[in-house]
């Protein structure tokens, strides 16, 4: 008779691996993460937290994001209520130019340090650059230096060079999901071609923001799968999104993450990425509701999307503004950023 | 009840139906009509239990119908608000 193998603590380990060398966790660590018992997640949390004050420090990055060019994609992400391939209650619409700099202004003044402009596209064409580099300008004739951010889908390295010249710091361009699980939610393009957007972002220069979304049918092996492949490309900044079910959408009947398995994730994905800015996005107000929301800015997190997403309704600004004064979470200044 | 934080009528999505006022998703302003349809599901308000879209438009979700005539709107998000507008009926806007 054998004894049995000595359960090995995964948080012992992080202990001593993430927080104190910085070096991330493995796929397997991850999962052994994901798989904590729900007993365990306020000692993961803390941890995580930890590793966060250390690795990053304690201010917490603010962005707004804004829809230039909603609906009517031609791709078709599965969870996308833009996609034009599905029949979601989303109509195409175009942002103007005072709208636009009108946005940016009220993502600033909320001490946002970072404005997103979005697109639902596959990539930009040359009226959506046009119109990004006149409202680019707009903002700045507006007195507003705000960091500008882009999400505008896959890119030419023509495309990333004109997006440099116009000043753009930060490029957004979600991987989604695992690269195993990423053909069952997007057939119109994959994974490496994404990639690929990203290393020319990075190359160029830019910083690199790249997340994904928890609960789109992926298994906890590939939620541990997904973190270690976004530690990988080394991001600057990964959004962490929870699915929201969206009418019209193939995953319309999703079940909502239950609000323990997010906070794993979250756990999780700062132990794959000590240094990495890792922002609260879309999903959070139905997965956690206001108590999880400060469970998770306490259990890794240090960046937060404040205001409306694109097509969906976030929490009025001004209460994620006062949790973090509540939590004595300084916001990061801009001269900071720069 | 209201279907907002800072809504101030009845309205769409909540289940009310008849003329009145409407307030449509949070922040909603208010817009005179009928009071017919679901504004997150385009479905109308008396056939139905439409209580989890009222609590999409409460919690998540800008209205994507029209609560008179159940078009589907036009819907413009920003950081700081929304509007909707139908091609028949006009704009919406939320309060903020």
């Amino acid at each position: 008779m054998t004894a049995a193998p000595e359960q090995v603590d995964v948080l012992g380990v992080a202990r001593e691996q993430v927080l104190e060398r910085g070096v991330g966790l493995s796929e397997e660590q991850v999962l052994g993460v994901l798989q904590l018992a729900d007993d365990r997640i306020p000692e993961l949390l803390e941890l995580a937290h930890q590793v966060r004050m250390r690795w990053c420090g304690p201010e917490v990055e603010v962005e707004g994001i804004v829809s230039l060019k909603t609906g009517g994609c031609p791709e078709d992400c599965h969870f996308c209520s833009q996609s034009g391939q599905f029949p979601s209650p989303v109509r195409s619409a175009w942002l103007d130019i005072p709208g636009l700099v009108r946005a940016a202004r009220q993502t600033a003044e909320t001490g946002a340090t970072e404005f997103c402009i979005v697109a639902a596209v596959r990539g930009p064409d040359k009226r959506l650059l046009s119109q990004v580099r006149d409202g680019i300008k707009a903002i700045r004739e507006d007195g507003n230096d705000i960091q500008i951010a882009c999400s505008l889908g896959m890119l030419t390295q023509e495309q990333v060079d004109e997006l440099v010249a116009m000043g753009v710091h930060r490029y957004n361009h979600n991987l989604e999901t695992a690269r195993s699980h990423f053909p069952n939610v997007v057939t119109t393009h994959s994974w490496e071609e994404r990639w690929d957007t990203l290393r020319m972002v990075r190359d160029a220069g830019m910083e690199v923001c790249c997340g994904g979304i928890i609960g789109m049918g992926e298994t906890l092996g590939q939620r541990a799968e997904f973190a270690v492949q976004l530690a990988s490309l080394e991001p600057d900044e990964v959004p962490l999104n929870f699915l929201i079910p969206n009418p019209g959408t193939p995953y319309e009947n999703y079940p909502v993450v239950e609000g323990p398995d997010a906070l794993r994730a979250v756990g999780a994905f700062r132990l794959a990425l000590p240094r990495t800015i890792l922002r609260f996005a879309g999903g959070r107000e139905l997965t956690f509701g206001d108590l999880g929301a400060k469970q998770g800015m306490l259990g890794g997190i240090n960046a937060i999307i404040v205001g409306n997403y694109l097509t969906n309704l976030g929490r009025p600004a001004q209460d994620d503004l006062d949790m973090l004064q509540e939590l004595s979470m300084p916001i990061k200044e801009l001269s900071k950023t720069l | 009840m209201t279907t907002g934080q800072d809504a101030v009528t009845t309205g769409q999505g909540a289940g009310a139906v008849g003329l009145g006022a409407v307030t449509t998703g949070r922040g909603a302003v208010t817009m005179a009509g009928a009071v017919t349809y679901c504004g997150y599901c385009g479905k109308d308000l008396g056939e139905a239990d439409h209580a989890a879209c009222a609590r999409r438009l409460r919690v998540i979700d800008p209205p994507r119908f029209c609560s008179a005539c159940a078009r589907r709107m036009v819907v413009q998000v920003t950081p700081a608000g929304w509007t909707a507008t139908c091609s028949r009926h006009g704009e919406i806007t939320s309060a903020r």
